[in-house]
């Protein structure tokens, strides 16, 4: 992992200005600073409808200093793929001008990945579209007033699910991993280097790459602003966010979550819940089958990594 | 496919060949950059002969996007259009209905892209043959749009499109319509252009800053589509849009004419094409494949001594409202001939109300009947259409009212129905 000190020195320059309207610890500000910090400036930008349209700045002012476009809500993944074929287009007929070195990238909340995009982005995944499709995902649809998504975990109350979510959150980067694209990553936004190393790994790839972010919300999860950070460290710690990526179809721990494969170095999950008001419905034996999801689902991991192993060998 | 590096050069030559075929060689020779490629029946023959093409190495630097819905198929166009290259697709029916969102998006944000629509009706029930309601239902999405009735014009009519929608006071996209399956799968003689004369034609591929209001740049980093309050400027963008309609209607007549002087081809003022329409009492007006056929019905009338003429409306929008006006002046009375429905409307049919429309409080100008024909691809035969012209005469000369007239519009060639 690339130190703070060198990540801070070789990335001075910011690309989402300060002045944009986010909230006060919002986890999308953090993501899409960070990311945008590893890609550089040769990078253009798709946002379908989310909270990024409008914390940019309203017409005319904006906060993004690189190309960035604005997209219908179901529309990102292939509004970026005709993006990133026309500057292999314009390469043809301009060469040498680096038109080939732009990266495209959508990015999207989870709503406009997991519910109304997931058709477009599937479409992008199995045709293998050279772009990186990041989805900020604060389990919510924000923008409009904190709705349920398939990305709302259980037992969460949001607008639409005022006695708590019945259904559980949607597997979207497993979704991803399934389509054998060359490159999956979750991030959390309590891990900055972590994210940052991601993206300058994603940015090296061609095809179509799928890095998922969790990204907290203060308003929308109940909690004070300066939580943000601590709320998506304890979600790692818990190990109910687990930091990974597949490469080619091989799965890799990341650092914050590898130790986690020891079952004791885990915190229990009652302590990220607890402090989240969209959480205050959750009950006793919820919270238990929600424990035991978390249990089974790293066994899955144990047994795929072992898989894996076999395979090597 | 091949990565060719040397330029296909096509040669003057006369091709047999299906309507959808000669929209695929007209986006060849206008060196669209990108394009957005979803099957739809009766379209899916124009993005299979292109995908041939490029594969082939016909279409050198050409980027063939296959997605996975018109949606998608759209938004690519947008995002390809956007970064500053020609392109195009080709759609129809449910296709344009599922992108209709993307419709409007292409157009607020003015990019010049051209789609060829082979029409059909709208389900359900199912159905896939000629019947315009596809194209005519994105009127207020701000696309140009415009009718073929012949193969040649298929071919024609995409190549001039290139040279209105680009030009720097349009910057419009536009959809070229022609009925599916009657032009989309039959065959014909169609004249393909020496590519010098085409490039010549045309205007030039976009530069290397791309459009002029619209980039992808990271040298020039800007936000597009951003939000907008009230007080913003979105209510004058759209009057811009409306203006660039206007002015379009000029452009579309001085690209006509010097289409007709460089290949040799008339499409009458571009906007509409008069058929023997002097010493004419009664006409009609009509668009798409029907005025192919009506162009028949017209001389054979003739022969036999009725004076007859016909309007073939070229462009749906902008809509030549002048023209018509004019037009109008020619004959006593005017049958609009609607192949396509605008459901609870004055008359039922979109072309009949705007000429209606047109023609208000106009003095000295003809009488409307309006008719809907041949809807969900039903044959028209051209004793049906003759019989319309027959009809019209005699309603001009006695009064008497035809028979099948539903709501004050003549519902023609309507199955008996206990």
């Amino acid at each position: 992992m690339v130190k703070l000190k060198d990540a801070l020195e070789s990335c001075q320059e910011e690309y989402f200005l300060p002045g944009n309207s986010c909230c006060a610890g919002c986890g999308l500000e953090i993501a899409l600073r960070w990311a945008m910090k590893a890609l550089g400036h040769k990078t253009a930008l798709v946002t379908p409808a989310s909270c990024l349209n409008v914390v940019v700045g309203l017409w005319p002012k904006t906060a993004p200093n690189f190309p960035f476009t604005n997209m219908a809500f179901a529309a990102g993944a292939a509004a970026a793929t005709g993006m990133s074929a026309a500057f292999k287009a314009k390469n043809y007929r301009f060469p040498g001008k680096g038109w080939d070195e732009i990266t495209t990238i959508t990015f999207a909340g989870d709503g406009g990945t997991a519910d109304i995009g997931i058709q477009g982005l599937s479409g992008a995944a199995e045709r293998n579209s050279d772009q990186i499709y990041v989805c900020y995902d604060n389990e919510a649809y924000m923008n409009t007033g904190i709705q349920r998504s398939s990305s709302t975990p259980h037992g969460a109350i949001t607008t639409t699910t005022t006695l708590g979510k019945e259904r559980y959150k949607k597997n979207l980067p497993a979704i991803m991993a399934a389509h054998e694209i060359p490159y999956v990553a979750t991030c959390s936004i309590s891990e900055p280097l972590d994210l940052y190393d991601k993206f300058k790994k994603a940015k090296s790839i061609k095809g179509c790459r799928y890095i998922h972010i969790l990204a907290p919300c203060p308003p929308g999860w109940g909690y004070q602003s300066e939580d943000s950070i601590d709320l998506a460290r304890l979600a790692v710690k818990t190990g109910s966010w687990i930091l990974y990526e597949v490469e080619d179809g091989i799965m890799k721990l990341s650092k914050k979550s590898k130790i986690l494969l020891d079952p004791t170095k885990r915190i229990p999950l009652i302590d990220y819940l607890s402090k989240q008001k969209r959480f205050s419905k959750i009950s006793e034996k919820d919270l238990i089958n929600l424990q035991e999801r978390i249990e089974r689902n790293w066994d899955q991991i144990n047994l795929e990594l072992k898989c894996q192993e076999n395979y090597g060998k | 496919m091949v990565e060719s590096q040397e330029d296909f050069v096509q040669k003057k030559e006369t091709i047999i060949m299906k309507g959808n075929v000669a929209a695929a060689y007209a986006a060849k020779s206008a060196r669209v950059q990108v394009i957005g490629a979803y099957p739809i029946t009766p379209q899916t023959t124009v993005v299979e002969k292109l995908s041939e093409f490029v594969d082939n190495g016909d279409m050198p630097g050409t980027q063939y996007i296959k997605v996975e819905s018109e949606h998608s198929v759209f938004a690519a166009v947008i995002g390809a259009s956007k970064v500053g290259t020609r392109t195009f697709t080709a759609t129809a029916g449910q296709g344009i209905f599922y992108a209709h969102e993307m419709i409007h998006w292409a157009a607020g944000s003015r990019l010049p892209i051209v789609v060829s629509i082979a029409s059909r009706g709208a389900a359900p029930p199912w159905n896939i043959w000629a019947d315009f309601t596809d194209v005519i239902s994105q009127r207020d999405t701000g696309w140009l749009s415009s009718f073929c009735a012949t193969h040649q014009e298929i071919y024609d009519e995409i190549l001039m499109s290139y040279k209105v929608c680009e030009d720097h006071d349009i910057l419009l996209p536009k959809f070229i319509a022609y009925g599916g399956f009657i032009l989309s799968h039959t065959s014909k003689p169609v004249i393909l252009e020496e590519q010098h004369l085409v490039d010549k034609f045309l205007p030039p591929l976009p530069s290397e800053e791309g459009w002029p209001h619209i980039w992808m740049d990271p040298k020039r980093p800007m936000m597009f589509g951003n939000l907008i309050m009230p007080s913003g400027f979105y209510y004058e963008f759209r009057m811009k849009l409306h203006d660039a309609f206007i002015r379009a209607k000029e452009k579309i007549k001085s690209v006509a004419k010097e289409f007709e002087s460089t290949f040799g081809r008339n499409y009458g003022n571009g906007l509409i094409q008069e058929y023997k329409m002097n010493d004419v009492e009664v006409g009609v007006i009509i668009y798409g494949d029907l005025a192919l056929q009506m162009e028949q019905a017209v001389d054979d009338l003739r022969e036999e001594g009725y004076k007859v003429g016909m309007i073939k409306l070229r462009h749906f929008r902008p809509f030549p409202t002048e023209d018509i006006v004019e037009v109008a002046k020619k004959v006593k009375l005017l049958g609009v001939i609607d192949r396509a429905t605008a459901f609870g409307s004055q008359t039922g049919g979109p072309v009949s109300c705007e000429v209606k429309s047109a023609l208000h409080n106009t003095q000295g100008t003809a009488n409307i009947l309006p008719i809907i024909n041949g809807l969900g691809g039903r044959e028209v035969t051209l004793d049906q259409q003759k019989n319309q012209l027959k009809m019209l005469v005699k309603l001009y000369e006695t009064g008497e009212i035809p028979k099948d007239i539903i709501h004050g519009t003549l519902w023609d060639g309507l199955l008996e129905v206990e």
